[in-house]
C-alpha cells in the first residue's frame, strides 16, 4: 500500500516517544498507508501551540495534558481527545548523591521500595533545619507531578509546605541535578539513567512502584482532526499497535535504543536507553535492580487509554488545587480518553481488549486473566503503593478521603 | 495624551535575533526593552524588570518552566497570560509559524501589546530568512569547492582539460538524477579510498 496520508505528529525526545518512532522507522505507518511524520519539540508548550494552530494533528502528549487542555487549564490549547495511551511506566525519582548518602542513613533501601524510601526521605527532610529540597517535575499537568506528590504525601511529606516543586525540562535535570540547582526529580527516560550513569544521581523509586500499570504518555489527538477524519486515525492507532508489539519484543530492545539514541529523536547515547527498555535498572553501587515492568509498551493492555486513568489524573487536578472538582469538570475529564476510537479502530485486528472501558485501581494485586474480545487479555497488577484503591465511580468519596 | 511606556522583555538564547527585535521595538518607539539569553537566576531578573509583556522564541526549552512560573504570583509580582486573542486566530498562526510566543501582564489592553507582537513576528521572519540565506550561501560555497576538487582530480587522473572534467561531472550528474556536488562528493570519497594510504 502506498502512503496516501500524511500525518504530522509532534513528540519529545523521551524513551515513551518509542511507539511513534518504531512506527516510522519500521514500516508499520507505512504499511497502514500513512505518512507519518515526527516533529521534535523542546517544550510541552510548543506542542501545544502547535496542535492549536494545526501544525499537527496528533501529538505525544503527557497523560494528564489532553484533560488539561479540555479544562481550559492551559493557554490556546484546543479540544483534544486521546484515543491511545502510548505505554505504561518509564518514569522514575532521582536524588542527588548527597541525599541519597543522608537517605541511606535514615535506611533508604536499594530496592527502590517506595514505602521504605519515602520513609527514608521523610527523615532526611525533618533534620534539614532552614533550607528547602528543591524537587523538579516537568510540567504542572503532568504524572511525574502527582505521582511525585502522591508518593511524598503519603510518606508523610507535604508537598505544598515541606520542599519546592519547580518545572524543568527533561533533558536538562541531569544538569541542574549535577550543578546543585536541584535535589531530585521525577522525570521520564532516559533522563534517570542519565544521571545515575554520570554518577551524579541515585533512583530513590519508579513510577512503576508508586502506582503499578499506569500510564504515561498518551497520543493527544486535535478532536477536530480526529473528527474529520477518522480513517486516517484509525490507520494511525493500528500502526501505534504494531508499534507496541515490536517494541514488546526484548528481542528488538538494543535496535530501538540504538535507533531511539539518533539524533534526530532523543539524541543520547544509546546505552542510556537500555536500562528502562531490559527493566534492569542500574543501582547505586554499579549493580543492577531489576524492575520488570518499568516501562510496558505492550502487556497489561498497555495502551488502552483507561478512562479510570483519566479519572484519577483528575482527582490530583482537584486534590492539588489546579482546578475545581465538579461533576461537569469530571465528565470532561472521563470524556477527554476515548476508548472507544481505541475499539473501532484495533478490534479489525483481532487483538485482546478490555470488557470495559474503566476499572477500579488497586483491585488487581496479581497478574490477572480477565473476560475479553479477541486474544486473550492479562492484566495487573495495578494499584498505588500504600494500598489506597481508586474507584472510578467515587471520585468525590475519594478526594473527601485523600 | 501619554500613557506610560511599556516594557517589554525579550527572552531568547540568540543573542543576533534578539537584538534584530530588540531594534525593530526601539524604531517604532519602544523605549524600555530589556534582554534576557540566560535562563540562570530568571525568576529575579523578571521581578526586577517587571515586564508589562514578553516575547520569547517558541522553541525555548525552557517555556513550561516560565509558564508555570507566570502562573505563580508568588515568584512574579503580577500574573502574566499569553497573549491569546481568539478572535484573531490569523495572528495566532502567524506567531506560531514565525515560532513566536507572547506573554503580557494581567489587565492590558490587547491593543497596546499587538503591535508589539506583530513586530515581533515581522522580526522573527526576516530573521529566519536571513539565516536561510546564509546558509544557502554556505552551502553553495561548499558545492562550489567540492566541484572544485572534483575536477581536479579528474584532470589529474584522466588528464582532462577543466572544461572536459566539468561536462564529465555535468553529465554523470544528470545521468543519474543527483546534484552535481554530490557527484563530487562521491568522487572525492572514491579517489580517497583509491589512493594508497597509510591504513594497511
Amino acid at each position: 500500500m502506498t502512503a496516501d496520508c500524511r500525518i504530522t505528529v509532534g513528540f519529545l525526545p523521551l524513551l515513551d516517544s518509542a511507539l511513534l518512532v518504531a512506527a516510522r522507522e519500521k514500516g508499520f505507518a507505512e504499511a497502514e498507508g500513512v505518512d507519518l511524520v515526527l516533529v521534535r519539540e523542546n517544550s510541552w508548550a510548543s506542542v501545544r501551540d502547535r496542535l492549536a494552530v494545526g501544525h499537527f494533528a496528533a501529538a505525544h502528549m503527557l497523560a494528564p495534558m489532553p484533560i488539561a487542555f479540555n479544562l481550559g487549564l492551559a493557554p490556546l490549547a484546543m479540544p483534544t481527545i486521546a484515543p491511545m495511551a502510548l505505554g505504561l511506566g518509564g518514569n522514575a525519582v532521582t536524588v542527588s548523591v548527597p541525599v541519597w548518602a543522608a537517605m541511606l542513613e535514615a535506611g533508604a533501601s536499594a530496592d527502590l521500595d517506595p514505602t521504605t524510601n519515602g520513609a527514608a526521605l521523610r527523615q532526611v527532610i525533618a533534620s534539614r533545619a532552614a533550607e528547602r529540597l528543591r524537587l523538579a517535575v516537568v510540567h504542572p499537568h503532568s504524572g511525574h507531578n502527582y505521582e511525585l506528590r502522591y508518593w511524598l504525601a503519603a510518606s508523610g511529606i507535604n508537598p505544598e509546605r515541606d520542599v519546592d516543586i519547580m518545572i524543568l525540562p527533561p533533558p536538562l535535570m541531569p544538569d541542574a541535578l549535577a550543578a546543585g540547582q536541584i535535589d531530585g526529580y521525577c522525570a521520564g527516560e532516559p533522563w534517570n539513567s542519565a544521571s545515575v550513569f554520570r554518577g551524579t544521581g541515585r533512583l530513590v523509586t519508579t513510577k512503576s512502584k508508586i502506582w503499578r500499570s499506569s500510564p504515561e504518555k498518551v497520543l493527544g489527538v486535535s478532536a477536530e482532526w480526529a473528527d474529520a477524519n477518522p480513517e486516517a486515525l484509525g490507520r494511525l492507532l493500528r500502526a501505534l499497535y504494531r508499534a507496541a508489539q515490536w517494541c514488546g519484543d526484548a528481542a528488538n530492545h538494543a535496535e530501538l535504543a540504538a535507533t531511539l539514541a539518533r539524533p534526530g529523536y532523543v539524541d543520547c547515547e544509546a546505552e542510556w536507553l537500555m536500562p528502562a527498555l531490559s527493566g534492569q535498572l542500574l543501582g547505586a553501587d554499579g549493580g543492577q535492580i531489576a524492575v520488570d515492568d518499568f516501562f510496558v509498551p505492550l502487556a497489561r493492555a498497555a495502551t488502552f487509554p483507561w478512562r479510570s486513568h483519566a479519572l484519577w489524573f483528575y482527582s490530583q487536578m482537584a486534590r492539588w488545587g489546579q482546578i475545581e472538582a465538579s461533576d461537569a469538570n469530571e465528565r470532561i475529564a472521563r470524556e477527554t480518553y476515548r476508548p472507544d476510537l481505541y475499539r473501532a479502530a484495533l478490534g479489525p485486528l483481532g487483538v485482546a481488549l478490555p470488557g470495559a472501558n474503566a476499572k477500579v485501581e488497586g483491585s488487581l494485586t496479581a497478574p490477572t486473566p480477565v473476560g475479553s474480545a479477541g486474544a486473550s487479555l492479562v492484566l495487573g497488577p495495578d494499584g498505588f503503593f500504600d494500598g489506597k484503591v481508586f474507584d472510578p465511580d467515587q471520585v468525590a468519596r475519594y478526594l473527601r478521603l485523600s | 495624551m501619554s500613557r506610560p511606556a511599556l516594557r517589554i522583555l525579550i527572552i531568547d538564547e540568540n543573542r543576533i535575533r534578539a537584538a534584530v527585535i530588540e531594534e525593530g521595538l526601539r524604531e517604532a518607539g519602544h523605549g524600555e526593552v530589556a534582554i534576557i539569553h540566560d535562563i540562570a537566576g530568571i525568576a529575579r531578573r523578571i521581578a526586577d524588570i517587571e515586564p508589562d509583556v514578553i516575547v520569547i522564541d517558541l522553541e525555548n526549552p525552557n517555556r513550561d518552566m516560565l509558564e508555570s512560573m507566570f502562573q505563580l504570583t508568588r515568584a512574579v509580582k503580577r500574573p502574566i497570560a499569553m497573549f491569546v486573542d481568539r478572535s484573531d486566530s490569523a495572528s495566532i498562526e502567524a506567531a506560531v509559524d514565525a515560532g513566536v510566543s507572547a506573554y503580557i501582564v494581567d489587565g492590558l489592553r490587547k491593543d497596546r501589546v499587538k503591535p508589539i507582537v506583530e513586530m515581533a513576528i515581522s522580526r522573527f521572519n526576516a530573521f529566519s530568512r536571513m539565516a536561510r540565506e546564509l546558509e544557502d550561501a554556505r552551502t553553495e560555497l561548499e558545492n562550489r569547492k567540492l566541484v572544485e576538487r572534483a575536477r581536479g582530480i579528474l584532470m589529474k587522473s584522466r588528464g582532462m582539460s577543466e572544461d572536459e572534467a566539468y561536462a564529465l561531472l555535468r553529465k554523470t550528474a544528470m545521468n543519474q538524477n543527483r546534484k552535481i556536488a554530490e557527484i563530487a562528493q562521491s568522487l572525492i570519497t572514491a579517489a580517497g579510498l583509491l589512493e594508497p594510504g597509510d591504513d594497511l
